[in-house]
C-alpha cells in the first residue's frame, strides 16, 4: 500500500538548501508493522510527514494505495487524512485551552459523525490509552507530556484508521505506559491494521515486525525482526 | 462539516480566546457607536437650528425701519431703532402686495410687567390678528388678538408660555388674570403654545397686545405725528415667490417714502433664506468637525482589528495546520474561519449600533441637545468596522488554508 520511488526531500531557508531525505526507496505492505530508526536530525519525521500525506517530496513519488500522492490535490488529500490515515504528532499538536475529548474527536468532526457519537468514540479511543478518566474534560495544556501523548496517541486512534503513523509515541512515558501503548498498537495491528512508528529505543523497534535504520537521509538497513516473526507468525 | 459543528467549533473559538474576542469587539463596537453617536449630535444640532429657524415662520420676508444692517438681526428691530415704518405702509403693503399668504406689522419693545406682586420684563409686541400665520405661532388656551380688539383697542395680552410660568406659575390659569404692563392693566386672553426655540428664536417670553394700543398708549406717534411699527413681516405664498415679493416691498415701500435710489433706502429688507443659508453653513462646518473626530475614532477603531486580528495569525496558523492534518478541507477552514469573523463582526456591529444610539439618548437627556441618528452614518461605520473585520479575520485563514499542513504547523 505505501511505495516510495526515489525520494529526495530539501528544505530551502533562501538560497541554501538543506537535503535532508537522499534518495529513499522503500515499500510497506498492508497489514505491516514497521519501525523506523536512527539517529536525531537523521529525516525520520520528514519521512513520516511525507507518507502521512502531510507534506510532498521534493523529488521522487509516493504512491499510497496506488495514487500518485504529488498528482493529488489538496482536498483529495485532505480526504485521505480524514478516512486512511491516524498521525501521531512528535510534537503532539494539540488544540490548547479545547478539553482532553474534544481534542481527541476533533477529527470526527470533518467526518461529519454526530456529537454524542463522537464523544463516545473520543472515551472508547482515550480508553485504549490508559488515560486516567479524570482527565478526559480537563484543558489539554493542563496535562502532563505524557498524559499530552496519549491524548495524541488517542486522537490518531479514533477514526480507526487502516494506516497508524507514529512519531516517538512513547517517547515521553514511563516503561508501563509505554507497553499499555504498544500492545494496543499490537492488536490493532493484528486487527489488520498496518503500523509505521519511528524510535530511538531498541525495546520499542523490537515490539515491531520489521526495523528499517536511516542515518543522514539514506536507509542503510531493512530487516525482519526475528524475534516478532517468531512469536506471531503472519503468511505474508 | 456539518453546519451545526461550524457554529459550534466557532463559537468555541470565539470562547476561547475571550480577551482577543473582547478586544476587537470593543474595537468594532467603540468606531461604530463613536461615529452614530457624533453624526447624530451634528445631525440633532443642525435639525435644531433649521427648526428654530423655521419657527420663525415660513417663507418670511421681514422689514425693519433703518438702513441695511448684517444678516441675523432682524428679529431684534424694536430696540431704538429709526421709527420711519409707519401704520400707512402696513396697510399700503397689505393692500399692495400679490403672492402673499399673511402679513403683519409690529410695534415691539422691552417693558417692565407686572401681576399680582410677580413682576418680570420682556419683549411686548404690539400686533394684529394675522401675527400666528405669519410666525406659524399656536394658542395654547384662549384665543389670540382679533381685528375687533385692535379696532376697539381693547386692553387685552396674549402671553408666551415663559411669561406665564414667570409671572403665575403653569398652575395657575393665566386666562382671565390680570397683568400690568408700564402702569397699564391689561386682561390676558389667551397663551401661545411653547415653540421651544432659546436665543434670538426665543419666542415664548414674549407678551402680545393689540397694534393699536402699543401704538396710542405705550409709544405714541412719531416725530412726523404718524404711528409707527418697528417690523413688518410678510409671508410668501411658496418659496418661490420670495425673491418677486421682496421686489415688489422695496418697490411700494421706496415709492411711498419718495426716494429714488434703493441704496439710500430708509428700511431694510431680508429674507429668510438668507438667515438658512448662514445658520447652515456653520452647522455644516460643526457636522463636519464632529464627522472628522468620529471618522478618527473610527480609525483607531479598525487599526485595533485588524492588529487583533494579525497577532493570531501565528496561533491560528498552527491550528488551521492541525485540522488540515487530521481532514479538514479548504473549504471547511475558509468556512470556519468566515464564520469567525461574520459572528465576531456581526455581534460587535450589533453592540456598536446600541452603544451608539444610547450614547445619542445620554447626550439629550443630560444636556438637551437634539440628536438624530442617521440611517448613513449607522450604514457606514457598520460598513467599514465589518469590512475590516471580515478582510483581517478571513484573509490570513484564507492564506493559511493554501499552506501544506507541515508548513502551517511550523509558521512563525
Ligand atoms: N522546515 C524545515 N526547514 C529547514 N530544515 C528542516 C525543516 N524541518 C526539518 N529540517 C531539518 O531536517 C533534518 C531532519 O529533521 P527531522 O525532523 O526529520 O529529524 P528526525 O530524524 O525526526 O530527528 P529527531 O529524532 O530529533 O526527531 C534536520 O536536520 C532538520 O534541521
Ligand atoms: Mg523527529
Amino acid at each position: 500500500m505505501i511505495q516510495c520511488e526515489h525520494i529526495f526531500k530539501s528544505y530551502f531557508a533562501g538560497d541554501v538548501e538543506t537535503k535532508v531525505l537522499k534518495d529513499v526507496t522503500f515499500s510497506i505492505a498492508d497489514g505491516e508493522f514497521v519501525a523506523i530508526m536512527g539517529p536525531s536530525g537523521s529525516g525520520k519525521s520528514t519521512m513520516m510527514h511525507i507518507l502521512g500525506a502531510l507534506d510532498t517530496p521534493t523529488q521522487g513519488k509516493y504512491f499510497l494505495d496506488g495514487h500518485d500522492v504529488g498528482k493529488l490535490s489538496d482536498d483529495e488529500l485532505a480526504g485521505i487524512r480524514r478516512k486512511k490515515i491516524g498521525f501521531v504528532f512528535q510534537a503532539f499538536n494539540l488544540l490548547t485551552r479545547a478539553t482532553v475529548v474534544r481534542n481527541v474527536a476533533l477529527p470526527l468532526v470533518y467526518a461529519e459523525i454526530t456529537k454524542n457519537q463522537r464523544e463516545q468514540l473520543a472515551e472508547k479511543a482515550l480508553r485504549e490509552t490508559g488515560l486516567d478518566e479524570s482527565r478526559y474534560y480537563h484543558l489539554s495544556n493542563q496535562l502532563s507530556g505524557g498524559q499530552m501523548q496519549r491524548v495524541a496517541i488517542a486522537r490518531a486512534l479514533v477514526n480507526d484508521p487502516a494506516l497508524l503513523l507514529a512519531d516517538e509515541p512513547t517517547g515521553n512515558l514511563d516503561t508501563q505506559t509505554g507497553e499499555i501503548v504498544l500492545s494496543t498498537f499490537q492488536s490493532l495491528n493484528a486487527q489488520g491494521r498496518t503500523i509505521v512508528l519511528i524510535t530511538h529505543e531498541h525495546d520499542v523497534a523490537l515490539h515491531a515486525k520489521r526495523i528499517i535504520h536511516i542515518r543522514d537521509g539514506k536507509i542503510i538497513s531493512d530487516e525482519i525482526n526475528q524475534r516478532q516473526r517468531m512469536a506471531n507468525p503472519r503468511p505474508e | 462539516m456539518k453546519t451545526s459543528d461550524l457554529f459550534q467549533e466557532s463559537y468555541s473559538a470565539l470562547t476561547v480566546n475571550k480577551a482577543r474576542t473582547a478586544l476587537t469587539m470593543l474595537g468594532i463596537i467603540i468606531g461604530i457607536g463613536s461615529v452614530i453617536a457624533m453624526v447624530a449630535i451634528g445631525q440633532g444640532a443642525k435639525d435644531a437650528i433649521q427648526a428654530n429657524i423655521a419657527s420663525i415662520g415660513s417663507n418670511l420676508i421681514s422689514v425693519s425701519p433703518g438702513a441695511q444692517r448684517g444678516v441675523g438681526t432682524f428679529v431684534s428691530s424694536g430696540l431704538g431703532s429709526s421709527q420711519t415704518l409707519t401704520q400707512e405702509d402696513v396697510d399700503a403693503l397689505r393692500s399692495g402686495l400679490t403672492q402673499i399668504s399673511a402679513l403683519d406689522g409690529e410695534l415691539s419693545r422691552r417693558y417692565q410687567v407686572t401681576a399680582k406682586g410677580t413682576n418680570t420684563n420682556t419683549q411686548v409686541i404690539g400686533t394684529d390678528s394675522n401675527y400666528p400665520a405669519v410666525h406659524n405661532l399656536n394658542m395654547d388656551s384662549g384665543s389670540f388678538i382679533t381685528d375687533q380688539q385692535v379696532a376697539n383697542m381693547s386692553k387685552v395680552a396674549v402671553i408666551g408660555p415663559t411669561v406665564w410660568e414667570d409671572l403665575f406659575g403653569t398652575s395657575t390659569p393665566a386666562v382671565g388674570q390680570t397683568i400690568r404692563i408700564s402702569g397699564q392693566q391689561f386682561k390676558v386672553v389667551g397663551v401661545t403654545q411653547s415653540k421651544g426655540g432659546s436665543g434670538f428664536a426665543n419666542q415664548d417670553d414674549m407678551i402680545f397686545i393689540p397694534i393699536s394700543v402699543a401704538q396710542h398708549y405705550l409709544a405714541g406717534p412719531n416725530a412726523d405725528g404718524k404711528l409707527y411699527v418697528s417690523a413688518i413681516s410678510v409671508s410668501a405664498q411658496n418659496p418661490g415667490a420670495m425673491d418677486a415679493v421682496q421686489q415688489q416691498v422695496t418697490n411700494i415701500l421706496l415709492q411711498r417714502h419718495n426716494i429714488g435710489n434703493p441704496a439710500s433706502a430708509d428700511f431694510t429688507v431680508q429674507n429668510q433664506a438668507d438667515i438658512v443659508s448662514a445658520a447652515s453653513s456653520v452647522t455644516n462646518t460643526f457636522t463636519m468637525l464632529l464627522a472628522s473626530i468620529a471618522g478618527i475614532s473610527l480609525l483607531v477603531g479598525g487599526i485595533g482589528i485588524m492588529n487583533m486580528m494579525l497577532t493570531t495569525v501565528t496561533e491560528r496558523t498552527r491550528e488551521i495546520g492541525l485540522r488540515k492534518s487530521i481532514g479538514a478541507t479548504r473549504h471547511d477552514i475558509s468556512l470556519q474561519f468566515l464564520t469567525e469573523a461574520v459572528l465576531l463582526t456581526f455581534l460587535g456591529g450589533g453592540i456598536g449600533i446600541l452603544f451608539g444610539w444610547l450614547l445619542s439618548l445620554l447626550m439629550t437627556h443630560f444636556t438637551g441637545t437634539q440628536t438624530a441618528i442617521s440611517a448613513y452614518s449607522v450604514m457606514l461605520a457598520f460598513g467599514v468596522s465589518a469590512g475590516i473585520g471580515l478582510l483581517f479575520g478571513y484573509y490570513p485563514a484564507r492564506r493559511a488554508s493554501r499552506l501544506n499542513p507541515i508548513e502551517a504547523l511550523r509558521f512563525e
